[in-house]
């Protein structure tokens, strides 16, 4: 698919995407435990999305220009997952070790939901659950536009969807028009991690078969293990290649994924870790680390 | 002149401001032919989007369509374009500080016959209170045209009110506005009318009537509602004395109330409010301006209510 711009990220290798998502959970877990407020739980489930996205070269984007570095456009809708993203900007060097350890307080960059008049790398506020989408249908709609003017490719959008996001109507609204107006430069992910707030999704008010929802919209819809990086990656080259639907790619997830007693834990889901728990969880991921490490 | 609705001006501005090559799209949610959205779609096909009756979703891609450049104007009826979508225009327009022009017509007690659902009556309220948001009330088809092309050349949020009741001309095509704006349209010495919209030619009917009675009264256009023209407002309130508001809206968190939240802290002004205290109801606009105590008739018993 020929492009206007060079790709300017190096793409890495599934060992070096999984040590990503490694460092991501690690960074989480700081700034959670400095800060003591933010959402551990689905941070945590989106971890290789988010390593897949932003370091494998398949989003586009200039990472020496974080105030607009948008070639590809990424939005995170379920914004309280702003800690994965704000790691993923500390290992690109938008934001800085200092940066790392001011979430959620005054005068941060890191604001407790995603704000992109104070932070690089973004170009929308989000956090209220279910306008992503709707955001991501515009841009790519435009795009779309833009390169029939310029008889090119159109550059592609990104957005990471919740489980429990799914559940605002205005998601239906969109997921209606992006299917009908053919948007195949927008690729969903959607972080199945199978927990909400006030419970399970399935007895708080069940999504049932999400995937012949989405295909009864007329989107093409892939299903990977959402922990499972060459999955990952092997799903988006083909979601990129796809023409005629946009593509949700539905990531069976765990909530808290990495921590052994944060996963699958409801409790999780925003509230942060104290020192001790905090310490535990570090070592748990460090040892992931020298696990990855031996892999060939 | 005929009578013209300030919706009339919407479509047609759009179209000369494509052909000035400014890069306006529409996004509507259904309703293109009744906001004359569908104007700009007949001019350039390119430019509208319909998403269909789904206002969430117009909000939301009015905003992605901004982040490509494009200066997206809004449509539907106030009652939808707004308060179907409060939250996409708070969280994602307005904190965001996204190029999305929020337009909706149909605006007021006066859409009449369709009655309470679709009488917006809180949407000044509702918008003015956001950060960012810049809010026009335009009176009359040339007030509109300007506020839509003022809309189209300032960055960031605005929100233009429309209507389709049909209201005399007070301006002409030299007319030009601003943010902030209000303009005193009839001098006079014992009260000022500030007035907004659809309302404007109601203060002037009364001022009329008011002469007839030996009331001296000042009309003003509060063509910007936010940000508020304070010097022509606060300079007409030290003369006069006293400010009697009218506004097709709630009186609660509309024009009335900005008016008084600047003369309170500015020239502290004896006031009272002219406009909706509760729902509306089903009748031609005409006749429930007059109903509601909203017509000149109505302004100008108010006036002298205050001033005996």
């Amino acid at each position: 698919m020929s492009t206007t711009y060079e790709v300017p990220v190096q793409t890495r290798s599934a060992k070096e995407l999984k040590l990503i998502a490694n460092d991501l959970r690690r960074d989480i877990i700081t700034m959670l435990e400095k800060s003591k407020s933010g959402h551990p739980g689905g941070s945590l489930s989106s971890a290789e999305i988010i390593s897949v996205l932003y370091f494998s070269g398949l989003m586009r984007y200039d990472a020496d220009k974080p105030e607009d570095p948008f070639i590809d456009h990424f939005v995170l809708s379920k914004g309280h997952a702003a800690p994965v993203l704000y790691a993923a900007f500390h290992q690109l060097g938008w934001i800085s070790d200092e940066d790392i350890l001011t979430l959620r307080q005054l005068g941060s960059k890191l604001q407790g939901h995603p704000d992109c008049h104070c932070c690089p790398g973004l170009e929308v506020c989000t956090g209220s659950l279910g306008q992503g989408l709707s955001i991501a249908a515009g841009i790519a709609l435009g795009l779309k536009k833009d390169a029939a003017a310029a008889g090119t490719e159109p550059n592609r959008v990104f957005v990471l969807l919740g489980d429990g996001e799914m559940q605002e109507g205005s998601n239906w609204e969109s997921i209606m028009f992006a299917g009908n107006q053919g948007l195949d430069n927008m690729i969903a992910f959607l972080d199945k991690n199978r927990l909400q707030i006030d419970g399970p999704v399935d007895e708080v008010n069940s999504l049932g078969d999400i995937q012949a929802k989405f295909a009864s919209f007329g989107w093409d819809v892939m299903t990977v293990d959402g922990h499972d990086v060459s999955a990952l990656t092997e799903a988006t080259s083909a979601a990129i290649e796809h023409t005629g639907t946009p593509t949700v790619i539905v990531c069976d997830t765990v909530k808290g994924k990495g921590v052994s007693f944060m996963e699958n834990q409801v409790g999780w889901h925003g509230s942060a870790p104290n020192a001790e728990q905090a310490a535990q969880a570090l070592a748990e991921i460090a040892a992931k680390r020298a696990e990855i490490e031996k892999e060939a | 002149m005929a009578n013209r609705a300030t919706r009339e001006a919407y479509g047609e501005t759009l179209i000369e401001l494509a052909k000035e090559g400014v890069n306006v799209v529409a996004v509507d949610a259904d309703l293109a032919g009744s906001t004359q959205t569908a104007k700009l779609g007949a001019y350039d096909s390119d430019r509208l989007v319909d998403v269909g009756i789904a206002e969430q979703d117009m909000m939301g891609v009015a905003a992605g369509l901004s982040l490509t450049g494009r200066i997206p104007f809004t449509g539907s009826f106030a009652v939808f374009g707004v308060g179907r979508c409060y939250d996409q225009i708070r969280n994602t327009v307005c904190d965001a500080r996204l190029n999305v022009k929020v337009c909706p017509t149909h605006a007021g007690i006066t859409v009449g016959e369709d009655g309470a659902t679709h009488q917006m009556l809180e949407d000044i309220g509702m918008m003015r209170a956001l950060p960012q948001m810049r809010v026009m009330v335009p009176a009359d088809y040339w007030s509109a045209k300007a506020a839509i092309r003022i809309a189209a050349e300032t960055d960031g949020p605005v929100y233009v009110r429309l209507g389709r009741h049909k209201v005399p001309e007070v301006y002409d095509e030299t007319f030009k506005g601003g943010l902030p704006y209000a303009g005193v349209l009839r001098e006079g010495t014992d009260v000022t009318l500030a007035a907004c919209g659809v309302e404007v030619a109601q203060a002037l009917a009364a001022a009329d009537l008011l002469a007839e009675k030996g009331i001296s009264a000042e009309v003003i256009d509060v063509f910007s509602v936010s940000p508020l023209d304070e010097d022509v407002i606060c300079s007409s309130a030290a003369k006069t004395g006293h400010v009697v508001t009218c506004e097709e809206h709630m009186v609660t968190g509309g024009m009335g109330s900005a008016v008084a939240e600047l003369l309170a802290q500015k020239n502290p002004t004896p006031m009272r409010f002219v406009g909706m205290r509760s729902f509306g109801t089903s009748a031609p606009g005409d006749v429930l301006l007059e109903h509601f105590g909203l017509d000149g008739k109505g302004i100008a018993a108010a006036v002298e209510g205050f001033l005996a």
